[in-house]
């Protein structure tokens, strides 16, 4: 595998509603296997951003692609070749553990077999099997969040984009999952990653930070706070939102 | 009085503000009676009548002839007897048999009396209803004719018979009919859907947090719909009175009062359906399904409660629909007065007060 | 004096599932109480149990020593609540809003500018805005301004800074000293463990049972193991070494190090160095720190955890 390879590249990408742009004219890139954290404060276009790349909203202008699918043109196959997780949407609570297994494979077109085959192992990794005849909605929070993002990656996507995927949790299930983060990215997937937690910015591999639809900085988050000058990522972050201007 | 006014004002910046909410309150309503209006035709011409009777006898040969004058009445046929008239329905050749008495001449002559029975081809009951109309018309002007010539001479009453739907729809029927629809399902459901709104949205938890009273709350919630109900009621009674040329023969302060009690019944149904259902979706479920199915169905703005079963008679009894629905019809269109319809009045009259008390009584000051 | 908040032994119950185990806490008039704790601790619960919203199971519970149960008229007139979601009208401008709340308790924006005045200000420029197109940040101080528009002398806030950036974060905070000043009592939940030290005392929740209460010095202070913080390459290999090392009680990564726990006396700096170095990790620092309330309270929620 070739560490190089970028997996995600962003050329000038920009999208307006109305007179208002949201993203303007950014532009980076993401490589194969590392850990992205993608911060900024509300507002700075956070959001908007990531829809563009997970293929829900098309670009105003600018563009770039995402495992070599075009954003503007492949967004059905981009669809096909990411996972997503985010807090507020992941899986369906009325529906037991297995039953959302079953049908996330479905939906990304695994084969009968395969979904079982996964199923069993992803129970098994995440000490679930017990618990597979469960309604989603009963879990505890935190295996909520580590059954969706497994689920997330059912289909062995070469990149996954986790919208804030630890609101909310206890700090220790919250460290728990970035086991989980730390182990797929081992083997290879790229992480996308949004998150409030400034300790989490430290776990990724390089840092944005968008503010007012730009990015503002981008490095790893030892360089950033040198940059700096701070001593965690928590004042990198707020040196740099207290610029932004819009709101 | 003052969170009052605000709350109010506040409900009404909701009501305007979506598009979709105005489009039910203000739009559908015209929609629906013109709808209703325009697919029920009214316009029949060269009705098809059978006269059924003795041809020698003068006054039946007399209302014939008056009834042949009729631009749009002709008469197919005389026989002497009604069986055959069914046939005739079925083979299409009559669409209204008109049939007297024996010795009809003789008896109104002697006794002042003597029946006519109208029998109307109910397969096509709007048709009918109109063709029907056109010949009580002539028979009265007879009945009128008959009364100034003096004498004992007194007046006829036909008996007017449908056959096949005794019970049926006049063409009138529905404006009353989607009033009371309409009326339930602008107060009913947006009440309720914009309290479970405040339910959703966390607001609720806020307004019950302050200090204004639930009742208050309640109050100033159904009050803006009272408003546009008002405001439907007065555009459908115009439509329907100079667009439909449906008559409004009674008093209009009567009906504006029944219909601000039913408004009242309905503001009460609402606030039980919010009481019970947590979401908007609910909400829209239960007073779309449980409330504007039964209404259309019993309340008799599509079939005929009379010739339901029994037991479904029963139940269309607790429709508060039903009860408005029979008294604006004998208010708008029969024109009668108070003392007609005090009975239905009565029973409305409880099941408002019942509705509105025990959802002011549910109604939860706590979550 | 009376407490401005006091609960007794509340306990709540949704059907088989327990919200709230007993739980007891006192709030000081003019301080800020943190209430720590993760979804599903039963903050929420809590909450609404206190602007009377909820009766609770048993147990009792007083504001400004007015019972939830029986005085909640009284209550409700003293009390700003800013619930867990935004919950303000979203088709409503910023203005309609404030006027709305603040006529629903009987007073006017006019009347109580001042009380609301450096919090208004920022958001003034946008009062003609729905309240649905305004950003995070700025939802939450309309909230916060709705909240305090009647003088309200107890201050409810239910995660007021879930999902709003680490900066509006801290303009918050800066905010609520500001209403602390005017002499307001503030009880605040917050699943964010590094805001627990800008409270002046807090509870920390888990499960529905309080686990701890002190000042968050106190609590800190109260940590039993010694704690260091290491830092090596690669960080997630070093981690599960950590994990794996028998003198090591807990290990957890905190931003770019990972805390390391021991017993006192057992193991010292040196032995953990040289034990990290021994194993190929490059660039490795352990040095010795003190514990942050993270730290306590996954201690402490473990420590819990054995116990029942």
């Amino acid at each position: 595998m070739n560490e190089k390879k970028d997996i995600i590249v962003v050329n000038e990408l920009t999208k307006k509603f109305g007179n208002f742009t949201a993203v303007d004219h950014i532009s980076f890139e993401v490589r194969q296997g590392e850990i992205f954290g993608f911060l900024g404060a509300n507002g700075a276009g956070k959001t908007t951003a990531m829809k563009i790349l997970c293929g829900l909203s098309l670009p105003t202008s600018g563009g770039g692609t995402v495992n070599g699918y075009d954003l503007s043109r492949d967004q059905e196959k981009i669809k096909r070749n990411i996972g997503y997780m985010s807090q507020k949407f992941s899986l369906y609570s009325d529906l037991k553990v297995w039953e959302n297994i079953r049908l996330f494979g479905g939906i990304y077109r695994l084969s009968g077999k395969s979904i079982k085959e996964k199923s069993d192992a992803m129970l098994r990794y995440l000490n679930m099997t017990d618990l597979k005849d469960e309604l989603v909605g009963d879990l505890p929070l935190g295996w909520k969040q580590k059954l969706a993002f497994s689920i997330a990656m059912i289909h062995n996507p070469s990149i996954v984009f986790l919208d804030e995927p630890t609101g909310g949790v206890d700090p220790e299930t919250r460290r728990l999952f970035w086991d989980l983060i730390y182990e797929a990215a081992e083997s290879g997937t790229t992480i996308f990653v949004t998150t409030h937690y400034m300790d989490e910015a430290e776990y990724c591999d390089r840092v944005s930070i968008m503010v007012d639809g730009v990015i503002a900085d981008l490095d790893a988050p030892a360089a950033l706070k040198q940059r700096y000058q701070a001593a965690d990522m928590d004042t990198v972050f707020r040196q740099l939102a207290y610029q932004a201007k819009r709101e | 009085m003052k969170e009052f006014f605000s709350f109010i004002k506040k409900e009404f910046q909701h009501i305007f503000r979506d598009k979709r909410t105005i489009l039910i309150v203000l739009v559908m309503p015209i929609v629906q009676i013109i709808l209703f209006g325009f697919a029920v035709s009214t316009e029949v011409h060269n009705a098809r009548v059978d006269i059924v009777g003795d041809s020698q006898d003068p006054a039946v040969r007399q209302i014939a002839e008056r009834i042949e004058q009729n631009p749009y009445l002709h008469v197919t046929a005389v026989y002497e007897s009604a069986s055959a008239v069914s046939e005739r329905f079925r083979k299409g050749k009559a669409d209204v048999a008109v049939c007297f008495e024996r010795n009809f001449d003789e008896r109104l002559r002697h006794y002042g009396k003597a029946s006519v029975r109208l029998l109307g081809d109910g397969s096509d009951p709007n048709t009918a209803q109109v063709i029907v109309n056109y010949v009580n018309g002539v028979l009265s002007e007879v009945q009128a004719d008959l009364n100034n010539s003096g004498g004992t001479r007194q007046a006829t009453f036909p008996h007017v018979q449908y056959m096949y739907n005794p019970a049926m729809l006049s063409s009138y029927n529905f404006v009353p009919g989607v009033m009371g629809l309409i009326l339930m399902l602008v107060c009913s459901m947006m009440t309720a859907i914009s309290i479970v709104r405040e339910k959703e949205s966390g607001t609720m938890e806020l307004l019950l947090v302050s200090p204004m009273r639930p009742v208050g709350v309640i109050i100033s919630k159904a009050i803006p719909y009272l408003v546009l109900s008002l405001v439907n009621l007065a555009t459908i009674l115009l439509l329907s009175r100079f667009v439909l040329g449906v008559p409004l023969r009674g008093n209009l302060l009567l009906l504006l009062g029944i219909s601000v009690l039913f408004i009242l019944a309905s503001l009460g149904v609402g606030l039980l359906i919010s009481v019970i259902s947590a979401t908007q979706k609910t909400a829209l479920l239960i007073s779309g399904m449980g409330l504007t199915m039964p209404t259309m169905i019993f309340s008799g703005i599509i079939f005929p409660c009379e010739s339901m079963p029994v037991i479904l008679q029963y139940v269309s009894d607790i429709i508060p629909a039903k009860w408005y629905v029979i008294m604006v019809k004998k208010v708008m269109i029969e024109g009668v007065g108070v003392t007609y319809i005090y009975g239905e009045f009565l029973i409305l009259l409880a099941m408002t007060i019942f509705l509105l008390a025990i959802s002011v009584r549910l109604f939860k000051r706590r979550l | 004096m009376i407490e401005a908040i006091k609960v007794e032994n509340v306990s709540k119950h949704y059907g088989a599932c327990v919200a709230l185990d007993h739980i007891s806490l006192g709030v000081q008039p003019g301080e800020i109480y943190g209430l720590i704790g993760p979804d599903g601790a039963g903050k929420t619960t809590l909450f609404r149990i206190l602007v009377t919203l909820l009766l609770p199971d048993n147990g009792k519970a007083l504001v400004e020593g007015l019972d939830v149960a029986r005085d909640y008229m009284a209550i409700r007139r003293n009390i700003g609540y800013m619930p867990g979601r935004f919950s303000l009208y979203q088709d409503l401008t910023v203005a309609e809003n404030l006027d709305f709340f603040a006529t629903m308790f009987g007073t006017s924006v006019a009347e109580n500018y001042q009380n609301i005045k450096e919090i208004y200000a920022q958001i003034e420029p946008f009062r003609d805005r729905r309240a649905g197109q305004l950003s995070g940040g700025m939802k939450q101080k309309l909230a916060l301004c709705c909240a305090l528009v009647h003088r309200p002398s107890v201050l409810f806030l239910d995660e007021p800074t879930t999902g709003v950036d680490a900066v509006s974060r801290k303009d918050f905070w800066n905010m609520l000293y500001r209403i602390r000043k005017a002499g307001v009592t503030i009880l605040v939940s917050t699943p964010y463990m590094d805001e627990a030290s800008l409270c002046d005392r807090i509870s920390l929740i888990q499960k529905g049972r309080i686990i701890k209460t002190g000042t968050p010095e106190e609590i800190v202070a109260q940590y039993p193991h010694r704690l260091f913080g290491v830092s090596g390459n690669p960080a997630y290999p070093l981690l599960k070494f950590l994990r794996r090392s028998p003198n090591v009680l807990r290990c957890f990564s905190f931003g770019s190090e990972h805390h390391v726990a021991v017993s006192p006396g057992q193991t010292g700096r040196e032995d953990l160095l040289k034990q990290i170095q021994d194993a190929g990790f490059r660039n490795v620092t352990v040095r010795e720190i003190n514990p942050n309330i993270e730290d306590c309270f996954m201690e402490l929620a473990k420590e819990e955890g054995q116990k029942s």
